[in-house]
């Protein structure tokens, strides 16, 4: 009783904070409801006894991607009026997307509803009740889909890379900190004693 | 049927709540003293390094300062900037102090002490602590003015960056242990050599690491770089005053508590003895942790005392160039010598 209470609750504010984040004018708001949006999300995984997943999605999505792109969107000055000026232009790429979307879904749902075991089929083969959802984790990611795994991390390192490449550059004439050498300097090397005659100078 | 409905009701639900809830406010209260006592043993702390009395006023030896500093706060009128985003402006600081308060929930004080004993505690407090960046954030945008823009601009780059190391330095004691619930982490100290056995050791540059990068993370001085009152008069919180400011302080030092807490937990053994001989292990578990947990503040606070403020890119540089680099080979090291050794156990 107390899961259902609590999945209406944390499916509806996703929802809602879901619309607010396309409702909203102001795109800083709008970031902060997508904010909201990803918490009930890792509330949803809680539920589903996905505790791991639910803190991850919280340290990851919410912990570092949604501050960047609060960092970008609050140094953005966003022209309201031409945003606007824009929206019938970008309508039909909008309703193709979504409704691209939404066929997957009903997909999804339609053979879900047709053949009920199809979702639960794969979850049971190699998932262990009685240990730890990480561990359960851990063993099915390293194991069955190690591959993929890799696959996932040779991704991300070539868009690190990418972006290394995209925003390093070379300037001359720049005067760096070097702490080595500043920390590795002697009295001997920075500091020399001058007997200064008076009235001349050095 | 009714009566038996609701005594049903209140064995499932309403006594686990009500402990909960009981448990929560216990911790809480005794939270809050020990932060009162906290502020004023820093700025004591503080004093005392410059040869200066520090407060000694309000109480005897200034021990109820806090108390008035707090009364003082409540009662002055709060000013809201009127070009501000007025919800999000008072948002900012209850963010900060609810984040930092939700985090204690998982701390294990002594044995089976903890309000929830969740089994991925140290997940849990490593998300809340990675979410108080909002607080920073939504306090310096909402401001609408730039020094506290600029504040926040600084904080969110600090913060996210020294998460990294410190998520890195959490993996290698995870690695240690095998599990990520905190009570796990404090036990698999537990051994014959005392405090020898204590994760600090075999861990020691990582203890380092996860020190600096907790005073970094939780914007202590010298990397106080989003408040830096000689730049930028006091960083995200230029424009707050009275109750939301006290929030923006309170949760501060919630988190710095909740920092030399964690320190306590990984490094120093949580609330175990140093050795277990007779007249230290009488002593209860629950003071061993709060006098290493003070231990650790004390530490905070000479830091804060003795060191000047770091610049900009040079605290971008320590984070990234050194303690990330440090951290992830320790991470690859530490699996390497439990994968090729008999230490791992698994």
């Amino acid at each position: 009783m107390l899961t259902a209470l609590f999945f209406y609750l944390f499916a509806g504010l996703a929802v809602l904070a879901g619309f607010m984040v396309i409702a909203a004018k102001n795109p800083v708001h709008a970031v902060l409801f997508l904010i909201m949006a990803f918490f009930n999300a890792a509330g949803l995984f809680l539920l589903l006894g996905a505790e791991f997943l639910a803190l991850t999605l919280l340290i990851v999505y919410v912990g570092a991607v949604a501050v960047l792109f609060l960092f970008v969107v609050m140094m953005l000055d966003v022209d309201f009026a031409e945003l606007k000026s824009g929206f019938l232009s970008y309508l039909p790429v909008g309703l193709l997307v979504g409704g691209i979307l939404l066929a997957e879904m009903i997909m999804v749902a339609g053979a879900w509803i047709l053949n009920p075991s199809l979702s639960k089929l794969e979850r049971q083969a190699s998932l262990d009740p009685n240990i730890t959802n990480t561990e359960n984790f851990g063993r099915v990611l390293y194991t069955d889909y190690v591959f993929y795994l890799e696959a996932a991390g040779i991704l991300l390192l070539v868009a690190m890379v990418g972006a290394i490449v995209l925003t390093l550059r070379q300037r001359e004439g720049i005067r760096r900190q070097d702490i080595a050498t500043q920390v590795g300097r002697k009295p001997e090397q920075a500091i020399e004693v001058r007997k200064v005659e008076t009235g001349r100078g050095i | 049927m009714m009566a038996a409905n609701f005594s049903e009701f209140m064995t499932n639900y309403g006594w686990p709540f009500f402990w909960i809830a009981l448990h929560s406010i216990a911790l809480m209260v005794g939270l809050l003293l020990v932060i009162a006592y906290i502020l004023y043993a820093d700025r004591k702390i503080w004093a005392a390094v410059q040869l200066r009395k520090g407060p000694n006023v309000v109480g005897a030896f200034g021990l109820l300062q806090s108390f008035a500093d707090m009364l003082k706060f409540v009662f002055k009128e709060p000013i809201i900037p009127s070009k501000s985003d007025k919800f999000v402006f008072l948002l900012a600081p209850i963010v900060t102090t609810v984040l930092a308060l939700a985090a204690w929930a998982v701390i294990p004080i002594d044995e089976g002490w903890a309000v929830a004993d969740i089994n991925v505690g140290i997940l849990y407090i490593l998300a809340m602590s990675s979410l108080e960046v909002y607080g920073v954030i939504m306090g310096g945008w909402a401001s609408n003015s730039k020094y506290p823009f600029l504040g926040a601009l600084r904080s969110a780059a600090q913060m996210v960056s020294y998460e990294v190391s410190i998520g890195f330095v959490i993996v290698t004691v995870l690695l240690l242990v095998g599990s990520l619930n905190l009570t796990d982490i404090v036990m698999a100290q537990k051994g014959e050599y005392g405090l020898f056995n204590w994760h600090w050791l075999p861990l020691f540059p990582m203890f380092i690491v996860f020190f600096i990068s907790a005073l970094a993370e939780t914007n202590r001085p010298p990397f106080d770089l989003p408040e830096a009152e000689s730049e930028l008069v006091a960083g995200f919180m230029v424009e707050y005053s009275s109750t939301p400011y006290m929030l923006f302080m309170l949760g501060e030092y919630v988190a710095i508590m909740l920092m030399c807490a964690m320190t306590t937990i990984l490094f120093l053994g949580g609330w175990l003895p140093p050795f277990d001989v007779a007249p230290l292990n009488w002593i209860p578990g629950f003071i061993w942790f709060l006098l290493k947990t003070f231990m650790v503040f004390f530490m905070f606070a000479m830091v804060k005392a003795i060191v000047p403020r770091y610049r900009y890119d040079q605290l971008m540089r320590l984070g990234w160039k050194v303690f990330l680099p440090l951290s992830l080979f320790m991470v690859v090291a530490v699996a390497s010598v439990l994968h090729f050794t008999k230490l791992g156990g698994v």
